[in-house]
């Protein structure tokens, strides 16, 4: 018996033993540069807890009828639209209407500029008026939005060429655009006819995250707050459904979202693939690396980093003019998609790439081949690269 | 993960002190014998104490665990949790009147429930009447969910996110229960309070059922004036084992309001199998559910909302060691594994036509130990697989659960 009772004991010794001891049982975290979101390094600890505040906010408060969704809105929290803060995916498409040139948005009193296609029971959601064009704005990825805040005017203007003085036929512009009165004006702010430079959104008509954030729960969730106080519903002035404090910490949040990190970066194909990139064009409105000017938040100070993008408008042709514009841009005018991160968007978008604005490419290829106006050149060119030369391009993206 | 190793063998160094609880005024009560013991029973088959010759039977479960977690590598370290401790009494009214009532505190005293609290009229044993707080008898494991019965620290996923777990509401109902030779078979039909908004206005982001018990007010008043129907019938033979087919439906909405009309009736309803066996030759118990759920959602909502869910769970317990272990005669050692999934949205997105994913794949070997019939010792090892609505790639769990439940 005494031999049946050790038997025993062994085998649930050995079974804690075991569990124990294998670290493989416990699912591993993945490498930095194999996921979007995490934090910044080099934050103090202040830093860190509103991270992890504004990380809960933003990925773990789901609103309800209870608490203020709606009635009218797009997505019931931050993080649908935004998983592992990646790209977003067509099913939480932002559709903005009523907008065709600089004059302003002529269907706000038709719920413009944004369509709240979704509300909750009892409810009706909007309709695009007739005769209001659209357009269709898929979320962007916010990993390293911090570092792009932290890019001074005078960076963006200097990578300007409105009129194309050199002649190669990339002609960047800011997006000049009137603020609201609650973001913090950079202190090396360039005002121009009382008009600041944009430099979120797809159309750069957002001046920084406190915007970006305060827009969004407003327009997104159709969650008032006491920056944006007007229900989008009603019209009227109501109480503030979310408090300062956690617009503060998602601001907070986003600002000290890390950037993401390049893989394979030593790999010869991608260097070459890199060095394809630059010849062909794409750099020149994919700006390869940018420097950050002064930050409060110490890590993202006087940073240099590799968005590949000027934060600039170009004129991407009539094959995506929707017809729909935002701040001074025309309507086939398009902010500079930072490419930074590209790689991983599959890991947000369900498996697949959803690219360009509306997420009408579903390559890389193919958002190349839909380059027009002002990337028409680089498309071409890219058209004349052979096999490999392609392939090497395109894995240097799938690396970013 | 020193502290594990020591807590296991902690572990094993305490189950060799003997039980010095015996009392001559307490002893165990008569268990439901007529027939086949099903599903429908296990409120009344537990092991009840009475007291003396008084009509009092008192009983209770506890079950409490140590756990370490991971997903994707991130975990909140080591914790012990106080899952539950439920106490039942029973008291025989008088010739064929019995009610029982089951109070259930859950992590300490963070949540406290009336699980069931119901006056029993027996006509006969194939109508018998049955109201006050009803365990709305969907599917197997709410109505047989005491810790001790089962050789897992964590319910099944499906019994607890698909389906709201000891889900109990009041109201009124018929039951009964009849055999003949190798087969029994029964029937439970009740009407109560139930459903309410939740179902798609919760913090989980998905359709959601067990969110209907964060609304206390059912046991005073019904949502939305509707009554949720609860229906099912077992059969069961000593060979084969016991089936049972169940079904909970009702309006979730508010469709009123001080007599204006808001919306039209919406229903969420939920139908279930669920089955259990002893393979006699072998000694190994199977127990599976599997849960169908349908809610009108509106349109105008959002996809991510679930139309339809699916989920059940398949356990399977093999005794390896029947015998004495110290010193408990009739210890039984038991090798277990539970798999399980839940997919809480079967539809698809609109804007692409393409499914969506938000669902969970689990799978729990298990060892346990039970030195006498009501009390369990289990180490659990969880792998799981979730993955979201947009169907990237999956997050995953790994968690060690060392726990014991006990009747007392």
């Amino acid at each position: 018996m005494n031999k049946k009772i050790n038997s025993v004991v062994g085998v649930l010794v050995a079974a804690c033993v075991l569990v124990v001891s294998c670290a493989k049982l416990f699912p591993k975290a993945p490498e930095d540069d194999a996921v979007l979101d995490g934090p910044v390094e080099g934050l103090t600890a202040e830093q860190k807890a509103i991270f992890i505040r504004g990380d809960v906010a933003f990925n773990d408060e789901i609103f309800t009828p209870e608490k203020g969704l709606g009635p009218l809105f797009v997505a019931t929290s931050c993080g649908t639209c935004h998983a592992g803060d990646g790209k977003g995916h067509p099913f939480t498409s932002l559709i903005r209407f009523g907008q065709t040139n600089s004059l302003g948005n002529q269907f706000l009193n038709q719920g413009g500029p944004q369509l709240q296609n979704r509300a909750i029971p009892g409810f009706l959601p909007e309709q695009i008026p007739i005769g209001s064009t659209f357009s269709k704005f898929l979320p962007p990825a916010t990993t390293g939005l911090g570092f792009l805040e932290e890019v001074s005017d005078a960076t963006l203007l200097s990578l300007s060429d409105e009129f194309d003085a050199n002649g190669d036929g990339i002609s960047g512009r800011p997006n000049w655009i009137s603020i609201p009165s609650y973001v913090n004006i950079r202190r090396d702010a360039i005002i121009q006819n009382g008009k600041y430079i944009g430099r979120f959104g797809r159309k750069a008509a957002v001046y920084d995250l406190r915007q970006q954030t305060a827009n969004a729960y407003n327009q997104d969730m159709g969650i008032s707050s006491n920056f944006e106080t007007i229900d989008t519903y009603s019209g009227q002035v109501v109480d503030a459904e979310v408090a300062n404090k956690t617009i503060h910490d998602v601001v907070g949040y986003l600002q000290t979202l890390k950037a993401p990190i390049q893989r394979n970066i030593s790999n010869q194909e991608i260097i070459s693939g890199k060095q394809i990139f630059i010849e062909t064009g794409c750099g020149k409105c994919h700006t390869p690396q940018l420097t950050t000017g002064y930050s409060s938040i110490a890590a993202l100070s006087r940073k240099q980093i590799s968005p590949y993008s000027d934060l600039l408008l170009h004129d991407m042709g009539s094959g995506l003019d929707d017809g729909y514009t935002e701040g001074s841009a025309l309507s086939s005018e398009w902010r500079t998609t930072p490419l930074w991160g590209l790689g991983l968007s599959k890991q947000s978008q369900g498996g697949q790439y959803f690219l360009l604005h509306d997420g009408r490419a579903k390559t890389i290829e193919k958002a190349i081949l839909l380059h027009g106006g002002e990337g028409a050149q680089s498309k071409n060119a890219f058209q004349q690269l052979n096999a490999q030369q392609k392939s090497q391009l395109l894995k240097f993206l799938e690396s970013l | 993960m020193k502290k594990i190793t020591v807590f296991a063998i902690g572990l094993c160094v305490s189950i060799q002190l003997s039980s010095q609880v015996s009392s001559e005024l307490l002893r165990r009560g008569v268990r439901d014998s007529i027939g086949l013991p099903l599903n429908m029973n296990a409120i009344y088959n537990r092991p009840f104490l009475k007291l003396n010759k008084l009509p009092l039977a008192i009983g209770g479960y506890a079950e409490a665990n140590y756990q370490y977690a991971k997903e994707n590598g991130i975990g909140e370290g080591h914790q012990f949790q106080m899952r539950r401790m439920t106490l039942f009494f029973s008291t025989a009214i008088a010739n064929r009147f019995s009610y029982l009532s089951e109070i259930e505190f859950e992590e300490g005293t963070k949540e406290i429930n009336i699980e069931f609290a119901a006056l029993d009229v027996e006509f006969t044993s194939l109508l018998n009447l049955r109201t006050g707080i009803i365990m709305n008898p969907i599917a197997a494991f709410n109505q047989n969910h005491d810790g001790p019965k089962w050789e897992f620290v964590d319910r099944p996923i499906a019994a607890t996110q698909l389906l709201p777990a000891t889900f109990s509401n009041v109201g009124m109902g018929l039951y009964g229960k009849g055999n003949q030779n190798d087969w029994s078979y029964g029937y439970e039909f009740y009407l109560t309070n139930g459903w309410n908004d939740k179902i798609i206005a919760n913090d989980e982001n998905k359709t959601f059922l067990p969110a209907v018990k964060e609304n206390k007010d059912r046991f005073e008043e019904s949502f939305n004036g509707s009554l949720l129907a609860t229906s099912k019938v077992s059969l069961a033979n000593s060979k084969f084992g016991e089936f049972g087919l169940s079904w909970m439906g009702g309006v979730y909405n508010k469709f009123q309001d001080d007599g204006f009309v808001l919306d039209k009736k919406r229903r969420a309803d939920v139908f279930a199998i669920d089955f259990n066996t002893k393979i006699s030759k072998l000694q190994t118990s199977i127990v599976a559910e599997w849960a169908w759920v349908i809610v009108d959602v509106p349109a105008t909502y959002t996809e991510q909302f679930g139309k339809k869910q699916v989920g059940g769970f398949v356990d399977v317990v093999q005794p390896i060691y029947k015998g004495k272990i110290f010193g408990f005669e009739n210890s039984i050692l038991n090798a277990a594994m539970r798999v399980e999934y839940v997919d809480w949205n079967k539809g698809k997105f609109n804007s692409t036509n393409e499914n969506i994913s938000e669902d969970i794949f689990s799978i729990t070997p298990a060892i346990s130990w039970r030195p006498t019939a009501e009390t369990v010792f289990r180490l659990n090892y969880r792998y799981q697989w979730k993955t979201d609505l947009l169907g990237n790639p999956p997050s995953k769990q790994g968690a060690i659960q060392i726990g014991v439940s006990t009747y007392f």
